[in-house]
């Protein structure tokens, strides 16, 4: 017995670590805390900050932080906001990961998370933990699907189907349309599901229909081919913007020109690094925001945001502001304290939401109402691509 | 060459008659971990020491853990290099997800169907063990590697297109496309590439830990029995192995089979813990982490690759703290620690560390650099 000592030594200093490790994270947890003391309601966020879809979840970030900053230093005296976001690199199990630690660190309402699928894993637990989520991006039916403490601020997949295909055959009755799709992602299968069945509701046919995965996003050839085979003119992309961009380079080495009609998912690809922008062009797009319109509201933000962060932003910036300002105004008429438990705020939140006579105005919408499934009710916009900028149909 | 056989199978002889005491201080020690570190873990919990961060991560530290455990038994004991092991973890997450799902409404006992969930996806993940091992056991090293990494990425295209439904009889129907004749969307338990959505979570900390410890039992008894002697026997001097009529591709199969199926009940276990599962997440990068366990804690050391598998689950969501800088921090930690624990210097002054605090016994410093060597 007595010659094992050491290994247990081992075990246990590796054990000591294991807790050392939880210890400090206790300890940032312990801070939280103390921070809301002083009047505030901490906001937590969670999203992709690494990896391929790092776009939106830094864009989410930067645009509620700038609408926790406005309405922390419009109101000094009265409730404040703490904004924390974490990382989950787009997977559902680092998802929950970020989100228990949030919990840790004494977050009472979540502001996400971006991504749909990592989205549904979250709701699960926040539904357990009777969590107020308000997503500002995740669209994903299954988001909401089952639990009343789920809201969205974008629309939800199905919605933006039927409204990309209304849109197409009011306006491009003559075109021969197909789609591109990744069917390894439930936005976008979701969002074709629906287009194609109203697409094809008053026997109209798609000409072309062809899937690829997240594992195949790079080479484009085969699907490009079957689309000018059958004569396609205007592809649908209900995509995210990184395999769109590689579908337009590919398409135009080949020297096939559709028109592109794209989702709230393309919105970005003028920012991609390493990208021809120029080959984005007369790209058409379902999206609730715009940085070029005229609205006075939209633009002091874009000028804030442009001044802050150095960039243009994007939709899900918008998404995220609205967002904070909608949980802000729906926890003002709750009437708790910033000292309520999550729990508390929580069924106040679904009360206020679901009221009947909540409505939240922001940059993606002039009114936006929910009802109790956890869906938005807004009106879409169509922005088409010119000279580098998008311009609302 | 007859020397050398000679003096192989003799060695082997020696080794089985110290096999018995190292058999009894691995099993300790790995018993050992587990348990201190279940009874730490639930006490943390209870006392709200640990906070939800960790707890979160209870189950799938288990499931790494048995995942480490049972590629040790290829990687190690067998000393084949397999690079496909996150596909019978996928075979088990998706079979397991199935028959929950097909015996919700027959069986309301939450563990049971978890019970049986696991034994039908320890049959279906040793059955893919077996179908693709019979080709390729009689390949070596590299190809062996290849070929397994290859399977990997089968298993997670054939999820991509499979898609799994119950009908209004509650019975299952299955297809290779997007519909499912006379089944409505939201009756699907498995959609293709987006996987299962809306799973009822049935895995515990407490059922994950027995089913490590189960892992545990199975590959340190196998690695101690006559077939586990005869695996290494053959991984030591596979001509030696053949030359005293041991049967080479039935002991490799054995071991490969043995791992594939708990590999497969380590899956379905993580795949109860949440309630979404994509086919992505059985990626060649999973199964590269498995494997970076088994390396970074000693190839064939069972509790090593325990414990590495438990510190590099909790690392990325301890550096936290570094914001943007946290997969690079991974990454250079993983870097440092490989380098130290496989660096000759810094491994001789460790020994020498631990041989100085040791309480003094000559021959215990010998056999610590014969294993070494070995």
């Amino acid at each position: 017995m007595k010659k094992n000592w050491t290994k247990f030594l081992v075990v246990a200093l590796s054990v000591m670590m294991v807790f050392a490790m939880t210890a400090c994270g206790g300890g940032s947890g312990d801070s939280g805390s103390s921070e809301g003391g002083d009047n505030a309601l901490h906001l937590g966020g969670v999203g992709p900050l690494t990896g391929p879809a790092a776009l939106y979840g830094n864009a989410v970030n930067n645009g509620a932080q700038l609408a926790v900053d406005e309405i922390n230093a419009a109101n000094p005296d009265g409730v404040q906001l703490v904004w924390d976001m974490q990382d989950d690199e787009h997977d559902a199990e680092k998802s929950v990961n970020a989100y228990n630690k949030l919990v840790d660190d004494g977050m009472q309402v979540l502001v996400g998370t971006v991504t749909t699928a990592p989205c549904t894993a979250v709701a699960a637990e926040a539904f357990e933990d009777r969590m107020f989520v308000l997503t500002p991006s995740a669209s994903g039916p299954a988001v909401t699907e089952g639990n009343d403490n789920v809201f969205q601020l974008c629309f939800s997949d199905p919605n933006q189907g039927i409204a990309s295909a209304d849109y197409i055959k009011a306006n491009y009755a003559d075109k021969t349309v197909g789609v591109i799709y990744n069917n390894a992602d439930n936005y976008s299968t979701g969002i074709y599901d629906k287009f194609k069945s109203e697409y094809e509701a008053d026997g109209k046919k798609l000409a072309a229909v062809e899937a690829f995965s997240d594992d195949a996003n790079a080479d484009f050839t085969a699907q490009l081919n079957s689309m000018k085979n059958a004569g396609v003119d205007l592809i649908f992309l209900p995509i995210y913007y990184t395999p769109a961009s590689n579908i337009m380079t590919q398409a135009n080495k080949m020297g096939y020109a559709p028109t592109y009609f794209g989702v709230d998912g393309m919105d970005g690809i003028l920012d991609l690094e390493g990208f021809d922008t120029s080959l984005a062009e007369g790209v058409l797009l379902l999206t609730p925001f715009t940085p070029y319109s005229d609205d006075a509201k939209v633009q002091d933000f874009v000028k804030a945001y442009e001044d802050k962060f150095g960039e243009t932003p994007i939709q899900f910036a918008a998404d995220a502001y609205d967002c904070v300002y909608a949980v802000y105004d729906a926890f003002g008429k709750t009437g708790l304290g910033t000292d309520a438990s999550s729990a508390d705020i929580c069924e106040a939140m679904i009360k206020v939401f679901t009221g009947g006579d909540f409505t939240a105005s922001g940059l993606t919408a002039e009114t936006m109402k929910w009802n109790a499934e956890g869906e938005v009710d807004k009106t879409p916009k169509v922005c088409v691509i010119q000279d580098g900028k998008y311009v609302e149909q | 060459m007859a020397d050398r056989l000679f003096k192989s199978i003799n060695a082997r002889g020696l080794r089985g008659a110290v096999k018995g005491s190292e058999y009894k201080k691995e099993a300790l020690i790995s018993y050992g971990i587990l348990v201190i570190g279940y009874i730490l873990l639930q006490l943390g919990a209870m006392t709200g020491l640990i906070g939800h961060n960790l707890q979160g991560q209870f189950v799938p530290i288990c499931v790494y853990i048995s995942l480490a455990i049972s590629l040790n038994l290829v990687v190690g004991i067998s000393g084949e290099l397999s690079l496909g092991h996150a596909g019978f973890m996928a075979v088990g997450a998706f079979t397991g997800i199935v028959i929950t799902r097909v015996l919700e409404n027959s069986i309301e006992f939450g563990p049971l169907r978890l019970i049986i969930a696991i034994l039908a996806a320890a049959v279906m993940a040793a059955i893919a063990g077996f179908i693709i091992g019979i080709p390729i056991l009689g390949l070596r090293g590299d190809y062996l590697a290849i070929v397994t990494l290859a399977f990997g990425e089968i298993v997670r295209n054939i999820m991509n297109v499979l898609y799994f439904g119950l009908d209004n009889n509650g019975h299952l129907k299955f297809a290779f496309n997007h519909t499912i004749e006379g089944i409505d969307t939201s009756q699907r338990v498995i959609t293709g590439a987006i996987g299962a959505t809306g799973v009822t979570k049935l895995a515990t900390f407490t059922g994950a830990a027995i089913l490590t410890a189960f892992t545990l039992f199975v590959v340190l008894n196998l690695k101690n029995s006559k077939q586990g002697r005869a695996i290494m026997a053959i991984r030591d001097n596979r001509i030696a192995g053949e030359s005293i009529g041991l049967d080479v591709k039935k002991y490799k199969l054995m071991a490969f089979v043995v791992s594939a199926s708990l590999a497969g009940m380590a899956g379905c276990m993580f795949g109860q813990n949440y309630s979404t599962l994509a086919p992505v997440k059985f990626n060649f990068n999973t199964s590269v982490l498995i494997l970076v366990f088994v390396v970074l804690g000693g190839i064939g050391n069972i509790w090593g690759g325990m414990i590495a598998a438990a510190l590099l689950t909790v690392l990325p969501e301890a550096l936290r703290q570094f914001a943007d800088y946290r997969m690079l921090t991974y990454a250079v930690v993983l870097i440092l620690v490989m380098i130290g624990t496989y660096n000759p210097a810094i491994r001789a002054r460790i020994t020498a560390f631990v041989n100085k605090i040791k309480p003094k016994k000559k021959d215990k410093g010998k056999e610590k650099t014969g294993k070494e060597a070995a």
